[in-house]
């Protein structure tokens, strides 16, 4: 019997051969045929995990971080391991109710899964942290976990600094996959313009996760990580004190302060009114703040300092002098005989002066601004036989206009700049029919016309006077740390621009004359400095504005432009206050206490007293309380249509009651808004420039 | 001393214990590989009993006493006491009726104290030695339909208690004893039967039935057509292949649906669609995900194999060495100490790393099958098929399983995988053929 059947003895061990052969076949297949699952395996597994750099810092000309990094708190919850926690202390902590508390752990595990920590309170107020710092133990699955925050130890230069925030769709479309979603980037100012410099170098670390997605390690102990660089340091020529008085000053009044070093163009200070304190933007509350910032009509996110246009109005007149000069049609010695007006055209260009011999000569023009004068050499510029008619002469002048860097952008080294208006020739053609002349802009001589120019250019315009000639694009950054030739980004501001060329020094010399005789016996008196030669030039501008569908006249634009020392041109500053009236009045004092700060580095301490004048002084235009009304009023009621809660609606219809004692006295007809001017943005506020009734002009 | 020594260790297949010492190794290895957390100290983790390596490793030490105390025991006293064994393992599944624990959807499991016992997995040894006993009567006539029936009966009536506790993979295990009842005499018809049924009813789960019951018809057509002299000369031909014809049709349109929809678990129905690619359907319309309402021992069986064909996969030639497979240390393999063991060797140890294993296993089966052949009495042969036939099936639907050949069937690997009772049995089953081996000169009855 034990030999029986012995053959089937084969048939077993061939059954038991052939499954181990498909066994051993599907092993092939598997691992040595098949690439996928060594893939498959790794994205299982493998975490890559963004290590962010820190950010660049930004310095101030004496070494003060004027942007820096600290660090906030996120309070993460891991959503598995919440068993056990008092939830109304918890909430007690935080502020928020328990059925916000389930929905905020609902989303944390939709977003993450349950075993992985996702934010449940973001960039805890130090209040709150302290609050929790205390009790966390308290709470299992809840975490304090550091997040880097970037601050502004001072509170100043929010325009000039920007902030940051997570990048958008654009940014990350733009950056052609480079930004990711929850990446943050330089969302205005200095912090996007270097963008690529501040933000440093991403890591990745890449770590193990399990099959609960937890991170449980590094992978490869790290051999394939690749450590996050630092991002790079600016060091600007920003004066962070001058920077905060200018702040001070600017305190409820609309417009801009630049002030730039001549020799460099590098800008000492910027201040756009309305201001804001920078930290609003980063840290706890920073859409709840943004959100205010950016319904306030006021419009305090707007950088006046570069987004502002304003007829330039006298203070131009400077500018026009080196034109005729350097076209050698004028010479220092050129005198009109001005009766208080200029007749060469059709309707006279009115005059404040009209004694005889206030404009004898170039200096005294500039010290009495004649209107005259200035119209007339604006004629004979664009008129000059050389150029053959007035279209080539005007392409020739706004040519020079260009070259100071006036109807173009200057090319600072902040985003989104504007570029004021010089007309091109076709404009007048197009405008006019192609018939025009000389008499029909020569208000361009004085800075009116369809001239606009933002204050940093007004400065700059400076500093090619104070200069002699020539300028540097106005620029913040002076160099950044560890600067090499690939940092193609500061080649601009290193080229020196030379417009003028064939000025003598003497032509200068009545200019800039010209323009200390303003500080010394002209309307600029208040920028006088003791022992030290300001020059300065006032101007005050027309505006209107479309308030209620009507072009109403304001009151008149505060300009003021000056350099000092005369000698060795240390600073040269623009000033611009919407509504308040004479150049000398409220500009001309902002920028005398700036230049004493930072020629004397000091005040004096009589001084004090003026900073605080003009520091209270409230001159924000009144239309603004109306139109603030208008706009929340109408937000309020589109809330109302949108979600039937009519509590914000209320409030406005019981104001609506008293609205006409509210409302502005504005109701002098004015002109109807003239279609020729209505394609320029009316960001800041255009001058009747038809109407030829003269504007007062200092 | 040492003659007496001599005396036990005499006859003794050495080869067959340095591949079971082999296996076991490789088994505390793995585990070892599957559970080591970060920063454990070894040593200490090894000597304490409290990871699953070190009990792993107790256990081997437990089972190597037992297999002593095989060794010395007289040859004799398993032929005498088989059907005794056979009676208390059909006692003990009876226990596990009122007595049982209820563990991860199971109800096969006693427990007392800290230790757990599951009847049905000791059952397989007794049931070698019972049916080993019985063929080996002299009075016994295999090629009678009786003796047949009566062996099947021996075979299968744990696999039915075991069915009753709700533990059907160790319940198909039994169903390797028709290889040695194949080996004894039954006849080939049987198997040959039963392995086109299986084909048949892969084949319906597969196909569209329309088509299948075209080729079918098809295939007997075929058929007549081949047979077609024979049929003139004999009619019941063609009666046998039109009732063969028949039969298959029905089986495809009928009793595979009945099974499907009455007899089986959704979750089991789910498991056996996932390993030949389809989604399962059931009556209401709706595929089910994953539902696995009475055992959630390996539910997902989806998931599961999908992992363990990545850590295997993702192993490739090499493998990524021990402790660095990615897969089976962070427990994307589910089960990976018990049932999935073999995804540790795979990503581990690489394509090399498995062709060494399962040439051990294979020379380890040959080695059982050589042996069996060897022996004098029908006893110890037909003990020793039996042995081979469950470890091969133990070794081929685990791995299979693995790999996504099979359904997912929670047995053990023989040896490698994690568990006491488990290891303890086969080292049991083992040694009592080593031991039988050894007396291979005598005439067992």
């Amino acid at each position: 019997m034990s030999v029986f059947n012995q053959s089937r003895s084969t048939v077993i061990r061939l059954i038991v051969a052939g499954v181990f052969l498909i066994i051993v076949a599907q092993l092939i297949n598997l691992q040595l045929f098949s690439s996928k699952y060594e893939a498959l395996a790794f994205n299982n597994a493998v975490y890559p995990k963004v290590r962010y750099p820190d950010r660049g810092i930004i310095y101030d000309r004496n070494g003060k971080a004027i942007l820096n990094n600290t660090i906030m708190y996120d309070l993460e919850v891991t959503p598995s391991q919440i068993k056990g926690v008092d939830t109304n202390f918890l909430c007690k902590l935080v502020e928020i109710d328990t059925a916000e508390f389930k929905k905020r752990v609902v989303t944390a595990i939709l977003k993450n899964g349950r075993y992985r920590p996702s934010i449940f309170e973001d960039l805890l107020t130090p209040e709150m942290h302290a609050r929790l710092e205390e009790n966390i133990y308290k709470f299992p699955g809840f975490a304090l976990v550091e997040r880097p925050v970037r601050v502004y130890p001072f509170n100043a230069a929010a325009h000039i600094m920007g902030y940051i925030g997570e990048a958008d769709s654009g940014n990350i479309k733009r950056s052609s996959g480079f930004y990711r979603l929850g990446d943050y980037v330089g969302k205005t100012g200095l912090e996007s313009f270097y963008e690529r410099v501040l933000m440093g170098k991403r890591g990745v670390e890449y770590m193990i996760k399990d099959n609960k997605n937890r991170l449980v390690g590094k992978y490869e102990n790290g051999l394939y990580d690749t450590a996050a660089q630092a991002g790079r340091n600016l060091r600007t020529y920003i004066d962070i004190e001058l920077q905060q008085l200018a702040e001070k000053l600017m305190q409820g009044k609309v417009g801009a302060v630049v002030a730039i070093e001549p020799q460099t163009g590098g800008i000492l200070s910027m201040v756009s009114g309305p201001n804001f304190d920078p930290n609003m933007l980063t840290g706890p509350n920073k859409q709840q703040n943004f959100n205010k910032l950016f319904l306030d009509v006021s419009s305090p996110l707007l950088n006046r300092a570069i987004k502002g246009q304003y007829p330039p109005g006298s203070t131009f007149k400077p500018l026009g002098a080196l034109v005729a000069l350097d076209e050698g049609i004028i010479t220092p010695s050129f005198g009109v005989g001005c009766g208080g007006a200029y007749y060469g055209c059709s309707r006279p260009v009115k005059c404040t002066h009209n004694n005889p011999g206030h404009a004898a000569n170039l200096r005294l023009a500039i010290a009495n601004s004649c209107n005259s004068y200035f119209t007339h050499i604006y004629r004979l510029s664009v008129d000059a036989g050389k150029y053959k008619g007035v279209k080539n002469g005007y392409q020739k002048w706004k040519g020079y206009m260009n070259a100071f860097d006036l109807g173009v952008r200057v090319g600072v080294d902040l985003p989104s700049e504007d570029r004021g208006n010089i007309p091109d020739s076709s404009v007048y053609n197009k405008v006019y029919r192609n018939s025009w002349n000389s008499c029909t802009n020569l208000t361009l001589g004085i800075g009116q016309d369809m001239m606009l120019a933002t204050p940093l250019q007004l400065a700059n315009s400076m500093c090619i006077v104070a200069n002699k000639g020539f300028y540097y694009t106005p620029h913040f950054v002076q160099k950044i740390d560890g600067e090499t030739e690939a940092d193609t980004i500061m080649k601009a501001f290193r080229i020196k621009h030379e417009p003028l060329t064939s000025i003598s020094d003497d032509a200068y010399e009545a200019v800039i004359s010209g323009m200390q005789d303003v500080v010394e016996i002209g309307t600029a008196k208040m920028a006088k400095l003791p022992g030290i030669n300001v020059c300065a030039k006032t101007g005050t501008a027309e505006n209107y504005r479309i308030i209620e569908g009507k072009r109403t006249k304001l009151k008149d634009n505060s300009v003021f432009v000056c350099f000092a020392p005369r000698e060795n041109p240390k600073i040269a500053i623009a000033v611009i206050v919407e509504n308040a009236g004479y150049g000398g009045t409220w500009a001309g004092p902002i920028a005398a206490l700036m230049m004493e700060k930072y020629l004397n580095d000091t005040l004096r301490p009589e001084r004090i007293k003026e900073v605080e004048r003009i520091a209270a002084a409230n001159l924000l235009p009144g239309y603004l309380v109306r139109e603030q009304y208008k706009a929340d009023s109408t937000r309020a009621y589109n809330w109302f249509k949108m979600t039937k809660d009519s509590s914000a609606i209320q409030r406005f219809l019981r104001r609506e009651r008293r609205r006409d004692s509210i409302r502005e006295s504005e109701s002098d007809p004015a002109p109807k808004p003239d279609s020729r001017t209505t394609y320029l943005r009316l960001e800041a506020i255009l001058p009747e420039h038809f109407s030829f009734t003269p504007t007062q002009n200092s | 001393m040492s003659a007496r020594t001599n005396e036990i260790s005499k006859g003794i297949d050495w080869l067959l214990v340095g591949l079971y010492m082999a296996l076991c190794a490789i088994g505390v290895l793995s585990i070892f590989g599957a559970t080591y957390k970060e920063g454990e100290d070894i040593l200490q983790s090894f000597t304490s009993f409290q990871t699953d390596y070190s009990k792993q490793l107790f256990f081997w030490i437990l089972a190597m006493f037992v297999a002593i105390a095989i060794l010395v025991t007289d040859s004799k006293f398993f032929t005498a006491t088989a059907n005794l064994w056979y009676a208390f393992g059909i006692l003990l599944l009876l226990l596990v009726f009122p007595f049982h624990t209820e563990i991860k959807g199971t109800r096969s499991i006693i427990r007392f104290g800290g230790f757990q016992l599951q009847p049905a997995d000791l059952c397989k040894v007794f049931v070698a030695l019972a049916l080993a006993k019985y063929l080996s009567r002299v009075e016994t006539d295999f090629s009678k339909t009786r003796s047949q029936l009566i062996a099947t009966a021996i075979a299968l009536a744990p696999a039915i208690m075991s069915i009753l506790q709700q533990e059907t993979g160790l319940a198909l295990v039994y169903f390797s004893f028709f290889l040695v009842m194949f080996r004894e005499g039954l006849p080939a018809g049987i198997l040959i039967i039963g392995f086109s049924f299986a084909v048949l009813v892969v084949a319906t789960l597969l196909l569209n039935p329309n088509t299948l019951a075209l080729i079918l018809t098809g295939i007997a057509l075929v058929a007549v057509y081949i047979l077609r002299k024979q049929i003139k000369r004999k009619k019941q031909i063609l009666i046998t292949i039109v009732g063969i014809w028949m039969v298959c049709v029905g089986i495809q349109r009928f009793l595979v649906p009945y099974v499907f929809e009455s007899v089986l678990q959704p979750y089991q129905v789910k498991r056996i669609y996932d390993t030949i690619g389809k989604d399962y359907i059931p009556s209401g319309g709706t595929v089910i995900l994953d539902e696995a309402p009475v055992r959630k021992k390996d539910d997902g069986g989806d998931y599961n194999v999908k992992q363990s064909k990545i850590a295997i996969g993702s192993g490739g030639f090499a493998g990524k060495g021990l402790l660095k497979g990615t897969q089976t240390r962070y427990d994307f393999v589910p089960e990976q100490r018990t049932d999935f063991i073999f995804c540790t060797i795979g990503e581990g140890f690489g394509f090399v790393g498995s062709f060494i294993l399962m040439g051990i296993y294979f020379v380890l089966l040959m080695r059982i099958i050589t042996i069996a052949e060897r022996q004098r009495s029908v006893f110890s042969r037909a003990y020793a098929y039996g042995v081979a036939s469950v470890l091969f099936f133990h070794i081929a639907i685990n791995i299979c399983m693995t790999i996504g050949l099979a359904p997912v069937i929670g047995i053990p690997l023989p040896f490698i995988s994690y568990g006491g009772t488990s290891l303890l049995t086969f080292t049991a089953a083992l040694f009592i053929l080593i031991r039988l081996d050894a007396d291979r000169q005598m005439v067992l009855r």
